[in-house]
């Protein structure tokens, strides 16, 4: 049991350091990389934008809710801005992205594998992991940021509606706090955050997808697989990193 | 001339304890279709895979045009794959790619060549097996039979000396299979591309192999041009090339007592996966 | 060909959107946090006993209005004390050279900032001058102790009483 896991581990650092070496020669066409940003990224705009807007919203009431208790409910642009921009934005968007992007990776390599797309070119002396796998890793890589800062902006104003027009909560107030709170690091923390949740979504969709069996029992469980495991893996790297920026 | 197209020596390989080959030897002549039949499951695509270095075989030599492709390295091996065209089964369309695009695949991979040149290649190699008007269509848009011929379009665009056909004639009809026959006998009469074609549809086979091997057990049971097979007397071969039922191939997989088998039922039975 | 276009402007659409964001919430979010080329304005100097948690980038404000920011705050071995340096923005250059600063706290709960209160001179403060009066930070812990300590000695003689 422990001997599989490790292998396992294992098995996906050594496709990463070989998508990674495949990387330069990928983005030196950048013309897949492209197609990538735009299935991960743009076609994951809309939910990502509705599920922004819910958030904060939802932040909003409940942040009111709280807040009023300690009477400074002018704080709610600080608390959502904060809550946004260190747990939720991340976190929610990448689990968003293991549930769309992630799954249509995992399916469509899987699918390629299945139908010997991936055999055909490696029988046309072009390697797979340079023309299919690195652009859709690198795509993901690319896209998750911009979503979590979508995502951000987009919760920020649900929060704001909420707050300000339906709770009357004080624009100016709500605003001057947020921005005399916020600070750069405070920023700087979502993106790593979204840079690594990228980084392991990307990885694990198309490891899985390109070791899926090559069947459609073996593709289905690849693709749960892929939810799975990003989804726990980009809770641990949260915490992880939670942590370490709280201790500098 | 050069070193033989294909020639395997002695080879040896099992899938877990399952011996696949035991013991074969196949050499392909230029500028002949050789063809590798031989009944369903005897390892004719795990062949193909041993033959272009996908898999490793556990014992024996495989030398493409004089190298052994369990030898050279990564580079290497993309060298002489880039002398082999390939058509699989089922075509293995790049499915996000327009015909064009999947013709034109591995020339944008491998050369650096002007648009305008690209496009009268790959029309070239479309009008070759006659799709050149399916040029724009999308892989899902195709029959199963014009999805082969795109991919033999794409096998042969790079002008191979060596055309790999994986059962170019599973599941066509039958005017789709004479396309095929057609267009593998063509190809190797203008181009004089060296093939191989492993199927077990013996009648096309006969009419366009100038050798042919037979495959069974792991072992090449018998070998001789098409006229010679079909006047052998051996019992394997008779069996195979007239589609009895039962023979020394079994109908049945190797199994226990069937009483013994129905009876055991009400135990629980415990699968492998 | 339409596809492909199609295609690339909405990649082009969504980086566009995304990098947008990406700007808004690293200039526009963290207020001044990030001053774009030099900073404006000029500096003076306080020195506190104790700063508490006061952070550079904390904002410098005069009657709840924000005026500039911590530039730096460092220890001065002379004389055991926190220097900090304020950045004032030079809009706010009528600001009496008697002036007093203390560290306040923003809300119960909130960060720390530099409260300047408004003295009676005729001179105003100039780049580099000292505030010469000023308030530490409170910290929270010494006034639960001391409360705690004077509450202590006032229950001592009724604590045998609530046991029972």
């Amino acid at each position: 049991m422990i001997g599989a896991s490790l292998g396992r581990i294992g098995a996906v650092a050594v496709f990463l350091l070989r998508v990674l070496g495949q990387c330069p020669a990928a983005l030196a066409k950048p013309r897949a990389v492209i197609h990538q940003i735009y299935n991960a990224g743009a076609r994951s705009l809309i939910i990502i934008m509705l599920c922004g807007l819910f958030v904060g919203m939802v932040l909003g009431l409940q942040g009111f809710d709280l807040l009023q208790r300690f009477g400074s409910e002018d704080a709610l642009g600080v608390a959502a801005a904060l809550g946004l921009l260190k747990e939720l934005g991340p976190v929610v968007t990448a689990l968003l992205f293991a549930g769309r992007a992630g799954t249509a990776l995992t399916s469509e390599i899987g699918l390629m594998r299945a139908t010997d797309q991936l055999t055909a070119m490696e029988m046309m002396a072009v390697d797979p992991l340079r023309h299919v796998i690195a652009p859709r890793f690198l795509g993901g890589v690319i896209a998750m940021p911009l979503l979590v800062a979508i995502f951000d902006i987009v919760g920020l104003f649900g929060a704001q509606l909420i707050g300000v027009q339906l709770m009357a909560v004080d624009p100016g107030a709500f605003w001057s706090q947020m921005q005399a709170a916020v600070e750069l690091d405070d920023v700087n923390e979502g993106i790593v955050k979204s840079l690594c949740f990228g980084f392991a979504c990307s990885l694990i969709a198309v490891y899985e997808g390109y070791h899926a069996p090559p069947t459609a029992q073996g593709v289905g469980l690849a693709t749960t697989r892929t939810v799975v495991v990003s989804s726990v893996l980009v809770l641990l790297i949260d915490y992880m990193l939670t942590a370490a920026f709280l201790g500098r | 001339m050069s070193a033989p197209p294909v020639c395997i020596r002695d080879l040896y390989y099992a899938v877990g304890t399952r011996p696949i080959f035991a013991g074969v030897d196949i050499d392909v002549a230029q500028g002949q279709i050789t063809a590798v039949m031989g009944p369903s499951g005897t390892g004719k695509t795990t062949l193909l895979r041993l033959l272009t270095g996908q898999v490793l075989a556990d014992r024996g030599r495989i030398e493409l045009f004089g190298e052994s492709v369990a030898e050279v390295d990564k580079a290497g091996l993309y060298a002489l794959r880039r002398r082999t065209g390939m058509l699989f089964q089922n075509g293995a369309l790049l499915t996000d790619l327009t015909v064009f695009e999947n013709v034109a695949f591995p020339v944008r991979a491998h050369a650096r060549l002007p648009e305008s040149v690209l496009r009268r290649l790959v029309l070239s190699k479309l009008e070759a097996v006659g799709l050149r008007g399916a040029a724009e269509l999308m892989p899902s848009q195709l029959s199963g039979g014009m999805a082969r011929r795109v991919a033999l379009a794409r096998a042969i665009v790079m002008d191979p000396d060596l055309l790999i056909y994986d059962e170019p004639f599973v599941g066509l009809d039958p005017i789709s299979m004479g396309v095929i026959v057609r267009l593998i006998r063509e190809l190797n009469e203008t181009l004089g591309v060296t093939s191989i074609v492993v199927s077990h549809d013996v009648e096309e086979l006969a009419s366009i192999a100038h050798y042919s091997y037979l495959l069974s057990e792991g072992r090449i049971v018998a070998a001789g041009t098409p006229d010679e097979l079909a006047r052998s007397e051996e019992p394997v071969v008779r069996q195979f090339m007239s589609g009895a039922a039962d023979g020394p191939v079994p109908f049945h997989f190797p199994a226990g007592d069937l009483a013994a088998d129905i009876l055991r039922r009400a135990e629980p039975r415990r699968r492998r996966s | 060909m339409k596809p492909q276009r199609s295609l690339e402007i909405g990649t082009g659409l969504f980086v566009l959107l995304g990098f947008a964001a990406l700007f808004f919430l690293t200039t526009q979010l963290p207020g001044s946090g990030l001053s774009l080329g030099e900073p404006t304005g000029y500096r003076v100097t306080a020195k506190f006993d104790n700063v508490g948690d006061l952070k550079v980038g904390s904002p410098v404000s005069m009657a709840g209005v924000r005026i500039g920011r911590v530039e730096e705050i460092r220890f001065d071995p002379n004389d055991y004390r926190a220097a900090v340096s304020l950045q004032i923005e030079s809009s706010f250059d009528r600001i009496p050279d008697d002036s007093d600063a203390s560290i306040q706290t923003q809300g119960l709960l909130g960060g720390k900032y530099v409260g300047i209160g408004p003295g009676g001179s005729e001179t105003f403060l100039k780049p580099g001058s000292q505030i010469e009066f000023t308030q530490s930070a409170i910290v929270l812990e010494s006034l639960v102790n001391k409360f705690f300590a004077n509450f202590a000695s006032k229950d001592a003689g009724t604590a045998t009483d609530k046991t029972e």
